[in-house]
């Protein structure tokens, strides 16, 4: 009797655990059958798909002239700072090679 | 810097500026809609991007087999310009395939030819720039594969079975499309002769500077 109580109770809390969790699974499956779209079985045209299956396409253009224009002009910037960093350097050089023939 | 530089720059700027507009004013794909739009620059930056690789790789060659350093130097300045344009042909192709094709990239012949000819001119200037002594001979042979490259890029559209577009696209478009790209076909190329003689001109001044060193150590 002493060791069927206990035994007893094991019993009837895994019974409740396992039948509340199948109980929580089977009602989640039934919520992700809930939210899969209906099937289809013909042609949808991409202008008739539902907002959120639809990709907008002015963020994709204004990324791309965005892109072409911040490249040129860095790159013009780059090659503009390289000519000023030589051509400082040039006068620099051209002054002391004048001073060292004049002495 | 030569006397048709200035005004040459004030023309392809007002150009740039106005080509948004005469896009935003051409009409719509009538499959791709809006995306369609991102051509416009998308092409003529391909173009200037395979011609700056021929002239890198023609100036290549006549360097190494003629040793002239103006040649090197405007092979070294086209270089950088395929980095340049290729980059844009890189990032601009991608956002348009995406809503196009539904993805991003596709390692069909004519995306990844293109990506090599642009790892091609950064392989280029990496080994100018850190190559040491002799470099530039190693790097001209670079070029000379880049530019055999060309012909590959553009032709394996119609030899392939790809997800590009083939190269019968242009002649087929209506007018108000065609006028919207060769306008932007124009600045770009106006630009790429610009961009091409500034940095002629940076490489000439570090000749300059080179040779100024050599008389003051002397």
């Amino acid at each position: 009797m002493r060791v069927l109580a206990p035994l007893l109770l094991f019993c009837l809390l895994a019974g409740s655990v396992f039948t509340s969790a199948s109980a929580r699974l089977s009602g989640a499956g039934g919520l992700q059958e809930a939210q899969q779209p209906k099937q289809t079985d013909e042609f949808v045209p991409i202008s008739q798909l539902p907002p959120q299956d639809q990709l907008p396409a002015a963020p994709l253009l204004v990324t791309a002239y965005a892109f072409v224009w911040v490249v040129l002009f860095a790159y013009v910037m780059s090659v503009g700072r390289r000519l000023t960093k030589v051509q400082h350097e040039v006068e620099r050089l051209e002054s002391d090679i004048a001073k060292r023939t004049r002495t | 810097m030569p006397k048709w530089f200035a005004p040459l720059a004030v023309v392809t700027a007002v150009m740039f500026a106005a080509s948004p507009f005469l896009i935003a004013n051409a009409p719509y794909e009538a499959t791709m809609g809006l995306v369609q739009k991102i051509f416009y620059y998308h092409l003529p930056s391909a173009w200037v991007f395979l011609m700056s690789a021929i002239v890198c790789g023609i100036a290549s060659a006549r360097f190494l087999f003629g040793g002239s350093p103006r040649q090197d130097r405007l092979a070294h300045a086209a270089a950088e310009l395929t980095v340049l344009f290729g980059a844009i042909v890189l990032v601009t192709g991608p956002l348009w395939a995406r809503k196009a094709w539904g993805v991003w990239w596709q390692w069909d012949v004519r995306l990844t030819s293109s990506l090599m000819g642009w790892m091609v001119a950064w392989a280029y200037l990496l080994v100018r720039k850190y190559g040491g002594p002799g470099s530039d001979k190693l790097a001209a042979g670079l070029a000379l594969f880049g530019m055999a490259n060309v012909p590959f890029v553009y032709i394996s559209v119609n030899y392939w079975r790809t997800i590009h577009p083939a190269t019968s696209v242009v002649p087929t478009l209506p007018v108000d499309m065609g006028l919207a790209l060769w306008f932007a076909v124009v600045c770009f190329l106006l630009l790429f002769v610009l961009l091409l003689r500034l940095r002629v001109y940076l490489e000439e001044q570090r000749t300059r500077l080179d040779g100024l060193y050599l008389s003051l150590d002397e």
